[in-house]
């Protein structure tokens, strides 16, 4: 018997009905498991081996290989600051200090009120708009340390319960890789990726 | 006078190159129709007339990659839109600004390898270009373009696209397919588990970049004759070139094979900001040895020149780094990112690249002893044997051998510069270095 609610229950079906072999859902449903509970807990990867027909230890084995499955509590907001080579010949390390700083949170850690999450993670694909910060993985390019204290004390203010990287760049971005082209108002709804059901708003 | 291909309809319509509407009427689909009525052979070809090479990073024929396809059916296409090597970010514009583009080369590479399931895997720090893509693939299914009998033809073909979890060895196409199948990204041996031959479920396999079928309209529109003669030397067609640290004009550019990395950093780039000098820069991605300008800014950007000069094309990420840059600090922050996804299957990557960034950071805050640049030259050489290019392989994959590439620099262009770190008791460049953006 499955924990989640039906809508949940009706996504789950969908995604894997888009594979030849139910196991390669886990990884989308593990992002589902995420977005029902706010970070991976046991209860979830076991609900996401029920439906994949594997192990809870076979799930485990899955998630602890990929960074971007949680399995702690994690803030309705992560920051996530690229401090790999590119954007740490341009200030990476700066913005990261200035997002510790201004949120006083260190990285891998989350404020006790479960608000904020800060990282640094390697090479998010933003090197020629360095440096670039993501928030529930919604891309900010040319950030700078004053933009980045900026940004914390937005989220902690305005707390958004989307957020659009269209509306973050704006704010608080400078150059950019490419053109962006036109805007959209799809956003991230909490700590993990806004793709397909997986907490975007907009459309499904 | 460069000839745009694959950002020619980014560039013309920047605000909506990534819609059905704009796809459609720049000639959009034409060649996947066209496809339609070729046989595989036909097909196999064409591309490999074309000299079209893959762009992931191998720089290996695409032709002759479908040619390998083992008889078993069904088979399987899969797209690796896990771009995560430092300093690369051309797939991610590609992804953003002409998904349709892809499908249409997705199209025509389904149909010159029988497959009628294909996947897209992007990493998962992707959720706009993802987004984008499966906006465009819902609107090729809408119209008949995937989906059963495309075209008004009797050819099935479903896409699934896939959202990676942050993990940059599943670029690696065995990782890909062993994390497509719901198992931990870790490479697998070859032999046997050449995917053309034993791929997804076992099953035979393409595994292609996102630009090397993004280029495959192009290559059917203009014909394989015309694609090849776009350069005088026998890199074909054009090349994605992401530029990006110390230069007045980063961004992704699409350029044709052959000009020197003097035109690419100064001319196309701008040069360095503030008329600093030019101290090295990574020519292909975090994975390829380093150059420097006494030996290489009048080498042209080809595979061989490249090659022969030690290193790689790769991904085509091209960092520069100015005479502010500590080189010591540059190897480490390279070397940390190998050290953070080894996958762990193998000792000398995961061991060794630990310890290298243990080393490096010691020598960095001047921690580091006299004898620290040999234990790492000597660590490296436990990762890949003699330290060259390309690499004699200890380890499943290439990525453990890719990490003692900034050791390689270190130890043939700037040896006095680590020694003055031991010496001096901590970095010399650091208080000469800006803070922030320079």
């Amino acid at each position: 018997m499955s924990a989640w609610p039906e809508a949940t229950q009706e996504r789950a079906r969908q995604i894997i009905s888009r594979y030849p072999e139910k196991r390669s859902a886990v990884m989308p449903l593990l992002y589902l498991a995420m977005a029902e509970d706010g970070h991976l807990t046991e209860d979830g990867m076991a609900e996401v081996a029920e439906w994949c027909g594997i192990t809870p230890a076979q799930v485990q084995s899955v998630a602890s290989f990929y960074t971007m499955y949680k399995r702690e509590r994690t803030g309705q907001y992560l920051v996530s600051c690229c401090t790999s080579i590119s954007c740490m010949l341009l200030g990476g390390d700066d913005v990261l200090h200035a997002v510790e700083d201004e949120s006083g949170v260190p990285h891998g850690e989350t404020d006790e009120e479960g608000l904020l999450s800060v990282e640094h993670v390697e090479c998010i694909g933003a090197c020629g708009g360095a440096p670039a910060v993501q928030v529930n993985y919604e891309l900010i390019e040319g950030v700078t340390p004053e933009k980045a204290r900026d940004l914390v004390g937005w989220l902690k203010d305005a707390r958004p319960s989307v957020v659009n990287t269209d509306e973050m760049q704006e704010l608080f971005g400078g150059p950019r890789s490419f053109d962006w082209g036109i805007r959209e108002e799809e956003g991230a709804v909490g700590p993990y990726p806004a793709f397909q059901p997986l907490g975007t708003v907009g459309k499904e | 006078m460069t000839t745009l291909l694959v950002t020619k309809r980014m560039v013309d319509h920047p605000a909506d190159s990534h819609t059905l509407e704009r796809y459609q009427a720049t000639d959009g689909y034409n060649q996947a129709r066209r496809a339609l009525g070729m046989t595989r052979d036909e097909l196999v070809e064409e591309v490999k007339a074309s000299g079209l090479l893959g762009r992931g990073g191998a720089a290996f024929s695409a032709g002759l990659k479908w040619s390998f396809l083992a008889p078993a059916r069904p088979s399987y296409l899969v797209i690796n839109g896990d771009e995560s090597e430092p300093g690369t970010f051309k797939d991610r514009q590609l992804l953003e600004r002409d998904p349709h583009q892809m499908i249409e080369g997705i199209i025509i590479t389904a149909i010159a390898n029988e497959v009628h399931h294909a996947f897209v895997y992007i990493r998962g720090e992707y959720p706009k270009p993802a987004r984008r893509v499966q906006a465009a693939v819902d609107e090729a299914y809408a119209n008949g373009f995937l989906g059963k009998g495309i075209f008004g033809s009797d050819y099935d073909l479903e896409l699934t696209v896939h959202l990676g979890g942050g993990a940059y060895i599943c670029g690696e196409e065995t990782a890909l397919i062993n994390s497509l199948e719901g198992l931990r990204g870790e490479p697998r041996l070859k032999p046997p588990y050449f995917p053309a031959a034993k791929g997804l479920y076992m099953l035979p396999t393409i595994v292609n970049n996102v630009e090397t079928v993004s280029n495959l309209p192009h290559i059917l529109a203009m014909g394989s004759g015309d694609y090849a003669a776009l350069t005088g030397n026998e890199d074909t067609g054009t090349f994605m070139m992401s530029l990006s640290g110390h230069v007045e004009k980063p961004g992704n550019y699409e350029l044709p094979h052959g000009i020197t990395w003097r035109e690419l950093i100064y001319d196309i780039g701008g040069g360095i900001p503030g008329g600093r000098d030019l101290k090295a820069w990574i020519p292909g991605g975090a994975s390829a040895p380093w150059f420097v300008p006494e030996h290489h800014l009048d080498l042209p950007i080809t595979k061989d020149d490249t090659a022969a000069a030690g290193s790689m094309l790769g991904s085509g990420a091209v960092i520069v780094m100015d005479e502010t840059t500590c080189m010591v600090e540059a190897a480490e922050r390279v070397i940390r990112f190998f050290a953070h996804e080894s996958c762990g299957q193998c000792t000398p990557c995961r061991e060794g690249t630990t310890w290298l960034e243990m080393i490096l950071r010691r020598i960095e805050d001047g921690q580091g002893r006299a004898v620290d640049l040999d234990l790492a030259v000597d660590v490296s050489d436990g990762i890949s044997i003699g330290l060259g290019w390309p690499p004699k392989m200890t380890t499943i994959c290439p990525l453990g051998p890719s990490a003692v590439s900034p050791i390689k620099a270190l130890k043939d262009y700037f040896i006095e510069e680590v020694e003055s770190h031991v010496s001096q008791g901590g970095c010399p460049l650091k208080s000469a270095q800006p803070v922030g953006s320079p």
